[in-house]
């Protein structure tokens, strides 16, 4: 290391002679690249300006578009030298400029002539050029020669067409997959590269016929595959089509096990992983391939150790016995010189370790810890976080840990990942709790980061009430309120003023601490001491807070903060307060959604549902209640998401949103005229609910006039039983009057004909009387709601194509919110809990604990536990599964 | 996973992390100038405390594996996607890595390399074409570069007599100056 570094200090003087390129700019060499238009060229001049030019492109600089046509131009006219070398920095430059298509002409032909050349480098390279800078037409032209090439005798020039042909297939596949069997044949060839290189292009050719895909691999698994990238190739060929073949068996297992005798490292390792990443694969079928990992962890090259356990690491997610057996060679590892294998390595024996392992691996990762980057360390304090809910007994020696590495220095990703982990175990395990509150109380102690310190704050304030002795958390706190900055003084208050309103016994002591904060130097800090000072009566004796104080003060605020930010702007100061009843508490609508909406609008303008008018609820409000019949209803419980019920690019463009009210539905139609010569009048849509019987017509609002590419809305009025969440078909028919409008002065005709267009039918389900609303702690919310209400049964969903497809699919039928991410569900899983949240119509809270595992090949079963408000409407989301 | 194996890029940084020759293949994944050398920040700070001189040594940045090697000032990487197979992105590293000390006949530091840039451009183009290992045989490699300065291309019966003695300057002074 100290070598280069003497040699740096000799070398600065004389920097300039041996650099080439010092204080080179662009003008110049542009200038110098005239010397290509010289009559007689000097090819070692030329090759020196091309050079210069591209190291200018290397090092990020940019040519004009004038400039690099001047460079081309000038460029093509070194095709008269017959330099090899020169021609090949000419190839590179070509190449570097990528020209556009009037350009590209110009060499064309010379290309042409280089790629039916004898010398093979030309033909080889030329080859390359042109597929590089080739359109479709010029493509055609050259195919010929391109097919001869891929069977040409030097591998070189048969690499060189396989390649590009690898590349065309992006752009041009019609053409490239007239020459499979030229490839074909070049699979064949005795040159390693060639049989890389054509098998690559092969499988592409073919990837979306299976049957083939598998008859290729097939045969040249009974065959010779000689280069080991072929083979590596091979090997991920055949794990796919395992993959997408069905039933137990593995007809390629065989195979895969055989290549873990292979003489190439890389063909080991591609086996290796292969298997290991094979769906549902058994201990059987890993242990051979776990077994040259493990020879592999201690090679002496570190690029094997870092791919050993890189893949140990990820089998461990899933199969963590058939691990164990590397667990020694995993603990040498933790001195690995390279620190992505040791963080590697101790993330693995985290995972595989058991019970009895977990102090020995403390002491270890004690000493690893203190030199090793914060993303390391991040990692293993998220490792260490699992382990410790899995190992709950051993929590002692696994929180003390976290306390000693929040002592230490680091920056604040990796504080927050520790603050996180700790909090976790709070609440997960009862008995780390005292333990743990008193170390977060250390920690912001001697806190930097505020952001940090407020959090703990307000978990202090929730968790430590509910402690034995909350007492001894006082004096942490209110140190904060003397020597911190103004926002964790805030946040201080706020906790001293939880423990005051739940701890009746404090009460007189935190009263006292909270006037001595009414003279802080900020406005925030005495307004929340004034706040609590009031309403916890801290100016009268000593009484028992009441429930509708603690809710005011600390009661969770249960709408979503973007609803609440977007009702505060639109509130305008008057005479009436804000409400914030009236803030809607549906979770909007996935902005994945809205991501796509301008995708969708791109192309013409028209054809989509143009801007589906108001998308948020919040707008859809404001436009019910413009239209005196439909504000009569009252507020809508629910609007759902717009559903086509049109074709795409057809002459009307409709799609309707529901409104669910307690005794109505209100169809919205959003119709878009596409015809720009015909403006639509009087429309409306008729609507046949001869297929939902409890829902009676009340009225239908049509539109007066609806000019080309201006959307409208129409609506229809249906009447339902009270609070009963009634569902049912209808029929569409669009019926309106048809004016011919002038292109020219763009006035529509006096006179229209009566016109129908048929929709597609709608449906009203259950999901539509659910409110998607999110909670913060499905836990505390779940055992908050009554036992005696919960209703639990089983289901058989049947067969699914997989878990995560049966998740989703009771989700949307329920329409109801996931929880805590409980909605994804990893790959290879056999089992997985969701937790659903949402409020039926009727205002009711429902918490919804859903159960799934697999029976059976593909067999799903279910087990749903409900608990809400009112055991009605448990039994009624018992009965949307039932049906549904 | 890919089916084809698939360089993201090859770089060749100095002892201060600034560009020597560097070729990417992915503009997905750098769009940019900036993006580029951001990249090469990040990759370079992280790997240069670490000894990778005897053997080729690997690191994960973001959801890129990176194979590099150092030898003198000069620090060779290779980058690919998290799913690649590591070990053929050290054949890759290993084969253009070895390929330039067979050009630069074992004289592998920036100020040679930069005085020989056209024989490693020429490497590198040899090595990967648009993403997809091209040749990974250290000595095939160094032939395919360096069998120019045999001038087989134009039969000397095809060259004017003036262009004949240009060429045998040209062979005269570049044996001399080797």
């Amino acid at each position: 290391m100290a070598q280069p570094l003497v040699k740096k200090d000799d070398d600065r003087d004389d920097e300039a002679e041996y650099s080439p390129f010092m204080g080179i700019e662009k003008g110049a060499v542009l200038q110098e690249a005239r010397v290509f238009n010289d009559p007689q060229l000097d090819p070692r001049r030329c090759s020196q300006v091309i050079t210069k030019l591209l190291y200018l492109l290397n090092q990020g600089e940019t040519f004009t578009k004038v400039e690099a046509t001047e460079v081309f131009f000038a460029v093509t006219k070194l095709f008269q030298s017959k330099d090899v070398g020169l021609r090949r920095m000419l190839y590179l430059m070509i190449k570097e400029l990528s020209p556009s298509a009037d350009e590209v002409i110009i060499v064309t032909s010379s290309l042409m002539k280089d790629m039916n050349s004898k010398t093979d480098m030309y033909r080889a390279n030329a080859i390359r050029v042109l597929c590089r800078i080739t359109d479709g037409v010029l493509l055609t032209q050259i195919e010929r020669y391109l097919k001869q090439a891929i069977v040409d005798k030097n591998p070189v020039v048969a690499s060189a067409a396989l390649v590009s042909g690898i590349h065309l297939l992006q752009t041009n596949p019609e053409v490239v997959k007239r020459w499979s069997n030229e490839v074909q044949e070049a699979v064949q060839s005795r040159a390693a590269l060639v049989q890389f290189h054509a098998l690559a292009l092969l499988h592409q050719i073919r990837q979306n016929d299976r049957l083939a895909v598998s008859k290729l691999v097939t045969s040249l698994t009974r065959g010779t595959v000689r280069s080991p990238l072929a083979q590596c190739l091979l090997i991920r060929y055949t794990s796919q089509s395992a993959s997408n073949s069905q039933g137990g068996d593995r007809p390629f297992y065989d195979f895969l096990e055989g290549c873990l005798r292979h003489k190439a490292e890389m063909v080991i390792f591609e086996a290796a992983r292969a298997i290991t990443e094979l769906s549902g694969v058994t201990s059987r079928e890993l242990t051979p391939a776990i077994t040259v990992l493990q020879l592999f962890l201690s090679s002496s090259k570190p690029v094997l150790r870092f791919a050993a356990v890189r893949t140990l690491n990820k089998v461990a997610m899933t199969h963590p016995m058939a691990v164990t057996n590397c667990n020694i060679d995993m603990e040498s590892l933790i001195s690995d010189q390279n620190r992505s294998i040791a963080t590697l390595a101790i993330t693995t024996l985290l995972k595989t370790g058991n019970e009895s392992s977990v102090d020995r691996l403390m002491k270890q990762i004690t000493n690893f810890m203190s030199d090793i980057a914060d993303e390391f360390k991040i990692v293993v304090v998220e490792a260490i976080r699992s382990l410790c809910l899995k190992f709950p007994l051993k929590y002692r020696s696994l929180m003390n840990f976290l306390s000693n590495i929040l002592r230490e220095e680091g920056g604040f990703e990796y504080k927050k990942a520790i603050v996180d982990s700790i909090v976790i175990l709070i609440r997960d395990i009862p008995d780390a709790k005292e333990n743990g509150l008193l170390h977060l109380c250390e920690f912001i102690e001697d806190c930097e980061f505020t952001y940090l310190s407020t959090q703990i704050l307000h978990f202090l304030g929730i968790e430590g009430p509910k402690t034995s002795d909350p007492s001894k958390y006082i004096r942490y706190i209110y140190n904060r309120v003397h020597l911190e900055n103004a926002t964790v003084r805030a946040a201080a208050v706020s906790t001293l003023a939880k423990f005051g309103a739940m701890v009746d016994a404090l009460k007189p002591r935190i009263f006292v601490l909270l006037r001595r904060c009414l003279f802080d130097s900020d406005d925030e800090v005495r307004d929340r001491a004034t706040l609590y000072l009031n309403t916890l009566g801290g100016d009268g004796e000593v009484v028992e807070t009441d429930k509708g104080v603690k809710e005011f003060l600390f009661g969770a605020l249960d709408i979503p903060l973007v609803n609440l930010e977007t009702s505060l702007r639109n509130y305008e100061a008057s005479e009436d307060a804000f409400d914030i009843n009236s803030v809607p508490k549906e979770v909007k609508s996935q902005p994945l959604a809205e991501k796509k909406a301008p995708g969708k609008k791109q192309p013409t303008g028209l054809g989509a549902p143009p801007a589906a008018p108001p998308t948020t609820v919040d707008a859809y409000e404001r436009l019910l209640s413009s239209i005196p019949e439909l504000a009569s209803l009252g507020k809508p419980f629910k609007s759902s998401a717009p559903t086509e019920l049109t074709e795409a690019e057809t002459e009307y463009a409709v799609n309707v949103v529901k409104h669910i009210y307690d005794r109505h539905v209100v169809f919205q139609y959003n119709c878009t005229n596409t015809i720009p010569e015909q403006q639509l009048e009087e429309v409306s849509v008729v609507v046949d609910s001869s297929d939902a019987e409890e829902f009676g017509f009340v009225l239908s609002k049509p539109l007066r006039s609806l000019p080309y590419d201006s959307p409208g809305q129409t609506f229809v009025v249906f009447e339902k039983p009270e609070g009963v969440p009634a569902v049912g078909k209808f029929s569409n028919t669009l019926k309106f009057i048809v004016k011919e409008v002038d292109p020219n002065t763009g006035e529509a005709d006096e006179d229209g004909v009566d016109d129908e267009y048929q929709l597609e039918e709608l449906e009203v389900v259950s999901a539509d009387y659910m409110q998607k609303v999110g909670i913060s702690n499905f836990r505390n919310a779940w055992e908050s709601l009554d036992a005696d209400l919960e209703r639990v049964d089983e289901y058989g969903l049947g067969p699914r194509e997989s878990l995560a497809e049966a998740v989703n699919a009771v989700i949307s039928l329920l329409g109801m919110q996931p929880c805590e991410g409980t909605e994804a569900v990893p790959s290879n899983s056999r089992s997985h809990t969701c937790l659903l949240s949402g409020v039926f119509i009727g205002n009711t809270r429902v918490l919804a604990r859903l159960q799934f595992g697999l029976t059976g090949p593909k067999e799903v079963a279910m087990k749903l536990a409900v608990r809400s408000d009112d055991i009605a409407v448990s039994d009624a989301i018992h009965e949307i599964v039932a049906s549904g | 996973m890919q089916a084809c194996p698939q360089v993201k890029n090859i770089l060749v940084l100095d002892s201060e992390g600034k560009r020597v020759a560097v070729k990417y293949y992915s503009d997905e994944d750098w769009p940019t100038n900036g993006a580029k050398e951001a990249f090469e920040k990040t990759v370079f700070t992280k790997t240069h405390k670490t000894n990778a001189r005897t053997e080729a040594e690997v690191t994960m940045i973001d959801s890129y594996v990176i194979v590099y090697k150092f030898v003198e000032d000069l620090h060779f990487f290779v980058t690919g996607g998290e799913d690649q197979n590591e070990l053929i992105l050290a054949s890759v590293l290993q084969g253009f890595f070895d390929a330039v000390g067979i050009l630069l006949r074992g004289n592998v530091e920036k100020s040679e390399v930069l005085e020989n840039l056209d024989l490693i451009l020429l490497c590198l183009d040899e090595t990967i074409d648009g993403g997809v290992p091209l040749q990974t045989d250290a000595a095939v490699l160094a032939n395919k570069v360096a069998s120019h300065n045999i001038d087989s291309g134009a039969p000397l019966s095809e060259q004017t007599l003036a262009q004949a003695l240009v060429t045998a300057r040209e062979h005269l002074t570049r044996s001399l100056l080797k």
